[in-house]
C-alpha cells in the first residue's frame, strides 16, 4: 500500500491534477469545475467536512495532494446527488468524491477509524461473501469495530432499535446464523474474481499511460 | 379484469424475509396485485452496492454487480422492463446501465467477467423504479379509480427524498419540489402538505449507521417540519429514508427532549389500505411506530 502511494507520488510529481484524472473515477471532469461553490452550499453534511466539494477541486488543481487524501471530507457524502443536479457545469461530483475516497483507500490514506470508510468496507466485504447483504452481521460487525468494551456501548444504544425491528420482524436475528445468500455462489464469485482482476490490470496500465477520456 | 403487465423485478436485499423492508416488499406486492402488475423476480439477483460500495468496490466492480443482474434479467425475463422498489437499487442499476453504454472500456470488461459464469449482457433493458411504473404505466385516474377507502381526514407529509429524486428523478418532475407523492396522497383522499419543506432533505442515507450524531440531526429536522405542518403521518418511496427516519425517533427524543412519535409509512402501505386491503396485506405489523389512523381504516 505504502510503496504504491510512493510510486505515485514519483510518478505524478508534477501535477497532482494528472493523477486524479487518471486515478480517480470521473477524475477527468475536476478542470472543468469553476470554482461557483453552489456544491458545497447544497451538501447536507456540508458543515462537518473541512473541506467540500469545491474546495476539494481547488485544492487538487494547486497540487495539495497529502491534504486531499488524508481528508475525511470527501468520507461525509452521503451520495445525496443535490450537488449533481445544481452544478452549472455538470460536474458528477458525488462519483468524484467517491473516486477520491476508493483511491485514497486503495493508496491507504485513509484516516484511521473514519467509521463510514469502516462501516463501506464492511459492507463491501459482505455483500462479497454471500452475494446479498446480511443487515444483521452488518450492524453487529460495526457496532464492535472499535472493540468490544465501546462495541458494547453502541449496542446496548442501538438494542432499542434492533428490538423494534424484531417486534416487527424486519430484522431476524436467524440472519446472524447463515441468512441470504443467493444460488450460482459459484459463478457470481468467478465473475466478481475477474472483475477485480481487470480492475487492477487497469490500474496498473494506466499508472503508466494516462486514461483515455471516455 | 384488465391484462397483466409484466415487470422483471429486483427486490433489493432490504425487502429480503426478515430484513428492514420486508414490510415494502408486502404491501407493494398487494398494491400490484389490485392493478394488475405482475412482478417476476429476477432469478438469483445479487446486491448492487448501492452507493456506499465505493469504498471497497472499484468501478467495475460495482459496475459488474449490476450488469449481472441486467444480464439475468435479460436471460430469463426477456422484453421486461426492470422494476425496483428501493431507490438506491434503481439508482445504482440504471447508473450501472448507462456508465456501460458510454464507456466502450468498462463494458468489454464487464462482459468478459459475466462470461465466466457464461452469461450475457445486452443492456437493451430500461430500468424503472416502481412510482414511474404507477405514475406513467398506469396514471393516476387509473390509481384513483381503485380506491375504495378514501383516506379522509388523514394529513400526510410526502417525503420524498434524495434517491427517488435525484440525479434521475420522475420525468416531468423538478429536483427542488417533485409533486408526484402529494398527487398520490390526494389522489388516495388523504390531504397533502404541498408546502412541506423538507421533502427532499437528505435523511443521511448509509451514514445513518456510520454518522448517527449527524444524522440524526437532519432526520429531526424533517420530523419536525412534518409536525409543524400538523401531520398525522409521513410518506416516503425509500426504504432507506423509511427506515432512518422511523427507527431513530426514541433515541433523538433522548437527545433533544423532542417527543415525536411520527410514524413513516411507503406510499403502498397508504395505497393498500386506501385500496381495502387488511392491516395484514398493507404490512401495518411491520410499523415500529404504529400507523394509528391508518390501522383504523383497515379495521372497518
Ligand atoms: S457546483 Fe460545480 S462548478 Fe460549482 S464549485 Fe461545485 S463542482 Fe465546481
Ligand atoms: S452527493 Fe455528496 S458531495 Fe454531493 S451534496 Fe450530497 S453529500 Fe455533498
Ligand atoms: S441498494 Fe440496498 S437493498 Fe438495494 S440491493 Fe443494494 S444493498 Fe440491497
Ligand atoms: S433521503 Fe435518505 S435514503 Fe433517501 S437517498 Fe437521501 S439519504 Fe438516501
Amino acid at each position: 500500500m505504502g510503496d504504491l502511494n510512493q510510486a505515485m507520488i514519483e510518478k505524478y510529481r508534477t501535477s497532482f491534477l494528472k493523477e486524479v484524472e487518471a486515478n480517480v473515477e470521473e477524475g477527468e471532469w475536476v478542470k472543468m469545475c469553476m470554482q461557483c461553490g453552489v456544491c458545497s452550499g447544497s451538501c447536507p453534511l456540508g458543515k462537518f467536512w473541512n473541506h467540500p466539494p469545491q474546495e476539494i477541486f481547488m485544492m487538487i488543481r494547486a497540487g495539495k495532494r497529502e491534504e486531499v487524501l488524508t481528508s475525511d471530507a470527501m468520507w461525509m457524502c452521503t451520495s445525496c446527488y443535490n450537488c449533481v443536479v445544481r452544478c452549472p457545469r455538470e460536474v458528477p461530483i458525488t462519483h468524484i468524491m467517491h473516486g477520491l475516497a476508493h483511491y485514497a483507500k486503495r493508496l491507504g490514506l485513509t484516516p484511521k477509524n473514519q467509521p463510514t470508510a469502516e462501516f463501506a468496507q464492511r459492507f463491501w466485504n459482505n455483500l462479497l461473501k454471500k452475494g446479498r447483504v446480511n443487515e444483521l452481521k452488518l450492524g453487529v460487525s460495526l457496532y464492535f469495530m472499535n472493540g468490544i468494551g465501546p462495541g458494547v456501548k453502541t449496542a446496548i444504544k442501538m438494542a432499542p432499535v434492533g428490538i423494534g425491528m424484531q417486534r416487527t420482524q424486519r430484522m431476524s436475528a436467524m440472519e446472524l446464523f447463515g441468512g441470504h445468500a443467493i444460488k450460482d455462489l459459484k459463478g457470481f464469485h468467478a465473475i466478481m474474481q475477474k472483475a477485480q482482476e481487470l480492475e487492477a490490470l487497469r490500474i496498473a496500465q494506466y499508472s503508466v499511460a494516462p486514461r483515455p477520456t471516455a | 379484469m384488465m391484462a397483466k403487465r409484466e415487470y422483471s423485478f429486483y427486490p433489493g436485499c432490504s425487502s429480503q424475509k426478515g430484513a428492514s423492508s420486508s414490510n415494502y416488499l408486502v404491501s407493494a406486492q398487494s398494491v400490484c396485485a389490485e392493478l394488475g402488475i405482475q412482478l417476476n423476480s429476477i432469478p438469483d439477483w445479487n446486491c448492487c452496492a448501492a452507493s456506499i460500495g465505493y469504498a471497497g468496490g472499484g468501478e467495475l466492480p460495482r459496475l459488474t454487480l449490476s450488469a449481472r443482474n441486467i444480464a439475468l434479467s435479460e436471460q430469463h425475463n426477456p422484453g421486461q422492463p426492470i422494476v425496483a422498489t428501493c431507490a438506491a437499487c434503481w439508482l445504482s442499476t440504471r447508473e450501472a446501465a448507462e456508465r456501460l453504454k458510454h464507456d466502450a472500456q468498462l463494458n468489454a470488461e464487464a462482459k468478459q467477467a459475466l462470461g465466466e459464469a457464461g452469461l450475457t449482457l445486452k443492456n437493451e433493458t430500461p430500468i424503472r423504479h416502481m412510482v414511474e411504473v404507477l405514475i406513467e404505466d398506469i396514471g393516476y385516474e387509473e390509481l384513483k379509480a381503485k380506491v375504495k377507502k378514501p383516506l379522509t381526514g388523514i394529513k400526510v407529509a410526502g417525503y420524498v427524498g434524495c434517491q427517488t429524486n435525484r440525479p434521475f428523478g420522475i420525468a416531468g418532475e423538478s429536483y427542488e419540489n417533485p409533486k408526484y407523492l402529494d398527487k398520490l396522497i390526494e389522489v388516495l383522499g388523504a390531504e397533502s402538505i404541498p408546502t412541506y419543506e423538507k421533502k427532499v432533505q437528505c435523511c443521511g442515507g448509509a451514514l445513518a449507521f456510520s454518522e448517527p450524531e449527524k444524522s440524526q440531526e437532519m432526520i429531526k429536522g424533517i420530523i419536525e417540519a412534518a409536525y409543524d405542518h400538523g401531520a398525522d403521518l409521513i410518506v416516503t418511496p425509500c426504504p432507506v429514508c423509511q427506515m432512518n427516519v422511523e427507527v431513530y425517533q426514541d433515541q433523538i427524543n433522548t437527545t433533544y427532549g423532542t417527543q415525536f412519535k411520527m410514524p413513516v409509512v411507503y406510499y403502498s402501505t397508504l395505497m393498500a389500505v386506501a385500496y381495502g386491503r387488511n392491516a395484514k396485506d398493507a404490512a401495518l405489523g411491520g410499523q415500529v411506530i404504529p400507523a394509528k389512523k391508518l390501522e383504523g381504516i383497515a379495521g372497518k
